[in-house]
């Protein structure tokens, strides 16, 4: 074992466990939320993943990114076989470990390479398209106000990152080609030229570079995965698993409220005291108020926009974004996750919440509960019930409802119809 | 005109009968004047069929669905529990809604608070009787040749996937059936959902109604249908605010039944 092996099998665990150490506060921090149970429908739900994550069932409503979006992942989850082979090859100090793979009248390991390349050529390709349409084409849903500054640039950098990773692997195979190597390089053989005449010490040094390059810059995204939109590529699965499979229609039931509306209608009735250290507050004003599903949906978020390009508020100009409450969900989240680290993993009250400081007032009252962002999302994300626990906060702890509808609340109120009528006339329309 | 045979679960229970279905009325079927029209559409089907059905009249209330929706959940679980009190007593097995707004909330959210009932939407239970043989639509009707586009209820599509019944309906009307581009599961929504019904929109640079008609207008229809009395509201002041209103007519499909069988 050389140098090299011990350097690499450094880098290698120490990749992965700070890896391991970031993605553990992730857990933590979405387990921050308010329990809900999803482990139901086991078959049902494993059926779903199966279709809307691994087979992309919804991206493909919108035909041409879906496209591109299959070649980016169908690459990188394939790609990571040969990820396995440098990992082996790194640590034990052998070259193209899997080459064995090359029988005599089978050449699998060619085959192997040769479809990498491909698949990394389609990932090159998708990876560029998708950079034309962010900074080009200006394809409306990815230049979006909400997405100023980091958003833009966290997507860009996961773009130009998948590119060069990619790029080492056809510059590391075309120098190894001119060294001689007889392996099937589909995409890299047509690169090899321009190392004619290039000596054999240059050749040697790029194939190392590329190498190093190619695997830190694995070890490099994957630590840059738990400060980035890009989680979706572990988040989706679990998300779309543990997603609400009820009628969409089907907003969630307060049990604390059905508690108290019972004792009221019924005296005989005890609600059953709160859990300890349970404070009795109606709907959300901050993430330790939604549930842990909803977090999960924070993190899971990768910005892409579906949900907002097909909001009838957002299209008719109002302020709400289905998407930024995803966003702001996760910043509020981040940023409660950082204050724990802080004070030694208890929570300093730091004077802010996600409604007010992050989400406001108009943006709330200008849903029409319509569903398009939920159905549109293409890893079941629910924006909507997001929304539903603040505007609840808003009404059942601060009374801060427009006036109109304290109006219509109390019409239902009073006369059994958020209209000023007698009840006594209801039906009347029989006789008219 | 014949006349409408109504009777309240009161009357039936007077008589120790007991209905085979409630008719849900909703608030804006009871006391919305153009809702009222749909009303008495649904109710002409159920005579027309003999179907024995009753209303609550006075006792119904509020579904407490815009309560729900505006996050007054307190408000929601007193009408609901009150609502499932009244229909608990006179044991309703089976419901068809006016409303796609009550129809999700009686389904969907009533069980939790032990009102559990098999509910349905009236074009659900329209589409049931035509496909049972007991609705005939006459051919060479009323609205032959007529292009006609179906705007999807939020509440009815979406909300719980039904897309099928109302065109399958519409489709008996040997009339010409148009899509939006933003149909079905895309369907884009009137802009009364979510208790908007009740207030001014946020501020913006356009109303949600006005964007919904204006895409149902481009396919130049003679009829918008609509499954909701709310989305009637919005679609009808959509096309007044575009001028077009003696030439697009938005109606209901009960309306449209009724009308083709001139009940």
């Amino acid at each position: 074992m050389g140098i090299a092996n011990i350097v690499f099998i450094v880098l290698f665990l120490a990749g992965s466990a700070l890896f391991f150490v970031n993605a553990r506060k992730i857990r933590r921090n979405i387990l921050l939320g308010k329990d809900t149970n999803r482990s139901d429908n086991k078959a049902t739900r494993f059926k779903l993943m199966t279709l809307v994550a691994l087979g992309q069932k919804k991206m493909f409503s919108r035909p041409i990114p879906a496209l591109l979006h299959l070649f980016v992942y169908v690459g990188f989850v394939l790609i990571n076989i040969e990820v396995l082979e440098m990992i082996i090859d790194g640590a034990a100090g052998t070259h193209r470990v899997f080459s064995f793979l090359n029988f005599e009248n089978f050449k699998l390991y060619d085959l192997m390479i040769g479809v990498f390349e491909i698949l990394a050529f389609l990932v090159t390709f998708g990876c560029l398209a998708f950079l034309i349409r962010r900074n080009i084409l200006n394809v409306k849903r990815l230049v979006m106000k909400e997405l100023n500054g980091w958003p833009k640039t966290d997507a860009n950098l996961i773009l130009i990152s998948e590119i060069l990773i990619m790029g080492s692997l056809f510059i590391m195979n075309a120098a190894e080609k001119n060294l001689g190597s007889t392996y099937w390089f589909p995409v890299s053989g047509f690169i090899a030229p321009i190392f004619s005449g290039t000596s054999e010490s240059t050749l040697h040094f790029t194939v190392e570079f590329c190498w190093w390059f190619h695997i830190v810059g694995v070890l490099g995204f994957l630590n840059y995965l738990v400060i980035s939109k890009h989680l979706h590529i572990a988040l989706a699965f679990p998300n779309v698993f543990f997603a609400n499979l009820n009628p969409k229609g089907k907003l969630s039931n307060l049990q604390n409220v059905t508690n108290e509306v019972k004792a009221m209608l019924d005296t005989s009735f005890v609600p059953p005291a709160p859990k300890e250290g349970e404070v009795n507050s109606f709907g959300a004003k901050d993430v330790f108020d939604l549930s842990w599903k909803q977090l999960l949906d924070a993190y899971t978020c990768t910005e892409c926009g579906r949900c907002t390009s097909s909001c009838p508020a957002n299209k008719t100009g109002k302020l709400l974004s289905p998407r930024k409450i995803m966003m702001d969900t996760r910043d509020r989240l981040e940023e409660v996750g950082k204050n724990i680290d802080k004070n030694k993993g208890s929570f300093d009250e730091d004077g802010k919440s996600l409604l007010g400081n992050y989400i406001t007032n108009e943006e709330l009252w200008a849903c029409t509960s319509c569903n398009a962002c939920v159905q549109e999302c293409p890893v079941n994300i629910d924006p909507l019930s997001i929304i539903i626990d603040l505007r609840r906060y808003m009404v059942m702890e601060q009374s801060a409802a427009p006036n109109e509808l304290n109006l219509m609340f109390s019409n239902i109120e009073n006369n059994g119809a958020p209209w000023q009528f007698s009840p006594a006339d209801r039906l009347n329309w029989a006789n008219e | 005109m014949t006349e409408l045979k109504i009777k309240t679960m009161a009357d039936f229970m007077a008589t120790g009968e007991q209905p085979e279905l409630l008719f849900w009325v909703g608030c804006a079927g009871s006391f919305d004047d153009r809702a009222k029209k749909i009303t008495k559409a649904i109710v002409k089907i159920l005579n027309h069929v003999g179907i024995k059905f009753a209303v609550l009249g006075t006792e119904e209330s509020c579904s407490g669905d815009p309560a729900k929706r505006a996050g007054n959940e307190f408000l929601f679980q007193m009408q609901a529990m009150n609502n499932i009190n009244v229909l608990n007593s006179y044991e309703v097995k089976k419901i068809v809604t006016g409303c796609p707004h009550c129809f999700n909330t009686l389904k969907n959210e009533y069980p939790a608070l032990g009102g559990n009932y098999e509910v349905i939407h009236h074009t659900q239970l329209v589409q049931q009787l035509i496909d049972d043989g007991k609705v005939k639509v006459k051919e060479g009707g009323a609205f032959k040749g007529q292009k006609i586009t179906f705007h999807d209820p939020c509440y009815l599509g979406r909300a719980n996937d039904v897309y099928e019944a109302p065109r399958e309906v519409l489709q008996k009307l040997d009339s010409e059936l148009a899509e939006m581009k933003r149909s079905k599961a895309k369907g884009f929504c009137c802009g009364a959902g979510g208790a908007q019904m009740f207030k001014e929109a946020e501020k913006g640079n356009k109303e949600v109604n006005i964007e919904r008609t204006e895409e149902a207008l481009t396919l130049n229809p003679n009829i918008i249908a609509v499954g909701c009395p709310f989305c009637m509201t919005m679609m009808t002041d959509g096309v007044k605010h575009f001028n077009k209103e003696q030439q697009v007519k938005v109606m209901d499909v009960a309306e449209l039944i009724s009308q083709a069988n001139d009940l």
